[in-house]
């Protein structure tokens, strides 16, 4: 019987076709945009980690501040100093390398051409740790980082910006009052995950920074490399241990600074972006709720005007049981095939917008069945009450109904 | 009247049907008693609000009597529940209304098979019933027709034929000529006495056309909700000039 009422449902649905697809509107833009959300936002979560574990899993930051405040936020901290990384570097047996880095944004200036930019100083373990290469010209010699000399390694972005074709090796860039001789160039690594070029930004000598452009001797972060094999949780806490020895934090103290691995900074980048994924997922479940009201009201519409048909049925020999699931079983077939409709639309959707991004197209099983679930669910709760006030109808006055 | 020894299909015992309450109230049928028995073709006939309606709505089971005995085979009836009475439509009971009542934009064949579809019959089952119907009242060329396609005439046909296919004890037509000019009021008048007088069907009709009377056999006159005159079609106009 319930085949039966199955045919009776898509043959109601399919003899008025345009008032079918009107009514499913709501929840083909509602399932699609639900689709689309998920899978983008999913798509990008993958590509954060993906990213960050192409920075190198073995990589650990150092900084100032208490790590739930988020990095940077406690101003009031103290900043490192080269002694701290000099510290790391020879204390713990693991570290491979351990640059102290900091940074400022500036402009830059090169013949006519202003560029903003980060500037950071650093040494060459910054490179190793980063296993960030150059590929044209050399890094920092001895001499140019425990002088201070004012020489640069420039990422792609800048060379591009500044010297197109021509060579950058041995040209003078200037930024704020220092000039700047350019002796390498950085492999390119392309955008990071939110969209931002990791290619530009010019490195310098620490020494050079701190005496030229930052006018302190801040060090407001130290990038750790370890050695392979070296356990990351265990390498945390002895750098903890290390620091807190250092910065003199008495016992039950807690840390004026934190470690974070960047499988961490990958955890809160991927927060981020749940987060994000979640809000605009919500906005897209307000319409599909928009939408089990259009099937309601359509269906409502529906009962009224086919009252008489209604009557014929209950004449004939139809039990009104009959009836309320014939109406029912419509509902859930149009919110289904609406349902349907929006998972393929949203899908398609998702992959545009995975492509135009340059983000990989993961679609979720999970999700798609879910989205399927909740439409068929919108079809049973909005279709009910139409469905009722069907079966509820006197036989008689349905039939004397114009 | 035929088998009148038998036990009447239908009985109606001291039937009273009541609208409304207080000074609302109207009273439809006051007390009506009336055997129709198998294999006849009866008229129910009577003035706007002398309760015909009604008593053909009680007969036909969608309705339920205040008060009294209704009576199917035999075995009391009004006192079904909603559910019940619609089985007893669904298996004994054939409709025919005044104004056809066939589904929009659904094809005469699938019409007539609506009632086959809650006997839960399969659709070959229902396919050769169906197009049986059609031919019988001479429409199987026409069974893909939608309604909208079909002239009057046509259309109270497939009405007929939807009637028929569930293989009913009763045909209960509601002014089955109503809209209909006379030839094509002549022309289903024709088919349900040839259903009645090939194949036994019992009929009932309700009409307010004297010529469409004359084709029942017995003619049942209705005033004021009770049974003012029941016998021939001929007796009729007698017991009128009396009134």
């Amino acid at each position: 019987m319930l085949g039966q009422t199955i045919q009776l449902a898509f043959a109601a649905i399919f003899r008025n076709t345009m008032r079918s697809f009107l009514t499913v509107l709501g929840i083909v833009i509602g399932v699609a945009a639900v689709i689309a959300m998920v899978t983008v936002g999913q798509g990008s979560s993958a590509q954060v980690t993906a990213d960050v574990e192409k920075l190198g899993t073995n990589v650990l930051m150092v900084m100032p501040g208490a790590n739930d405040r988020g990095p940077g936020s406690d101003v009031t901290a103290q900043p490192f100093t080269l002694g701290d990384a000099e510290t790391i570097a020879e204390e713990l047996s693991f570290v491979a390398a351990a640059a102290p880095t900091a940074s400022r944004s500036l402009t830059v200036v090169y013949g006519n051409t202003n560029h903003r930019t980060t500037v950071t100083g650093t040494d060459n373990s910054y490179l190793t740790g980063a296993e960030w290469p150059v590929v044209m010209g050399r890094e920092f010699s001895t001499a140019e980082i425990s002088g201070g000399k004012t020489v640069c390694v420039i990422g792609e972005t800048i060379r591009q910006t500044f010297f197109g074709n021509t060579s950058p090796l041995g040209e003078t860039l200037r930024l704020k009052n220092v000039t700047c001789e350019v002796i390498g160039v950085l492999e390119v690594k392309g955008a990071s995950s939110f969209g931002t070029d990791q290619d530009d930004l010019i490195l310098m000598p620490i020494k050079a920074f701190h005496r030229r452009v930052a006018g302190n001797s801040d060090v407001s972060m130290i990038y750790v490399a370890v050695k392979d094999g070296t356990i990351i949780d265990k390498a945390m806490r002895d750098i903890e241990v290390l620091m807190r020895d250092v910065r003199r934090i008495s016992d039950g103290e807690v840390d004026d600074f934190s470690v974070m691995s960047m499988e961490q900074i990958a955890g809160i980048l991927t927060g981020i972006t749940n987060v994000l994924t979640g809000l605009l997922s919500a906005v897209a479940a307000v319409s599909l709720l928009v939408g089990g009201i259009g099937i309601m009201n359509i269906m409502l519409v529906s009962v009224t005007e086919r009252t008489r048909e209604i009557g014929i049925r209950l004449a004939v020999g139809a039990q009104a049981s009959q009836v309320l699931m014939q109406f029912l079983v419509e509902a859930v077939v149009l919110s289904l095939l609406g349902g349907i409709i929006g998972i393929v639309l949203g899908l398609i959707l998702a992959a545009v917008a995975s492509n135009l991004m340059s983000i990989g197209f993961a679609p979720d099983p999970l999700v798609i069945l879910m989205a399927f679930v909740f439409s068929a669910v919108v079809g049973v709760i909005f279709g009910y009450f139409p469905a009722r006030s069907a079966a509820r109808l006197d036989p008689i006055q349905a039939l004397r109904h114009e | 009247m035929k088998g009148a020894s038998a036990t009447p299909l239908l009985e109606l015992r001291a039937i009273t049907k009541i609208y409304g309450h207080g000074d609302a109230e109207v009273r439809a049928l006051r007390g009506v008693d009336l055997s129709i028995f198998s294999g006849e073709f009866v008229a129910i006939m009577g003035p706007s609000g002398s309760g015909k309606s009604t008593a053909m709505n009680v007969l036909g089971c969608l309705d339920t009597p205040t008060d009294g005995q209704f009576l199917f085979n035999g075995v009391e009836v009004g006192t079904l529940n909603q559910d019940q009475r619609a089985l007893l439509r669904r298996h004994y009971l054939g409709f025919v209304f005044q104004g056809y009542n066939l589904l929009a934009r659904t094809t005469a064949l699938e019409n007539v098979e609506l009632p086959l579809i809650y006997k839960g019959l399969s659709r070959d089952e229902r396919f050769v019933l169906a197009s049986q119907a059609l031919a019988k009242v001479g429409l199987a060329e026409r069974a893909h027709h939608d309604p909208s396609e079909l002239s009057g005439g046509q259309q109270q046909r497939v009405a007929i034929a939807r009637a028929l296919a569930s293989k009913p004890q009763v045909i209960l037509a509601d002014e089955p000529t109503g809209n209909l000019d006379s030839k094509r009021s002549r022309e289903i008048m024709e088919l349900l006495t040839e259903l009645n007088r090939d194949e036994g069907l019992t009929i009932v009709m309700v009409t307010h056309e004297d010529d469409m009377a004359a084709y029942a056999d017995r003619v049942i006159w209705f005033v004021d909700g009770a049974v003012e005159y029941d016998g021939s079609h001929a007796g009729l106009k007698q017991a009128k000039r009396g009134i």
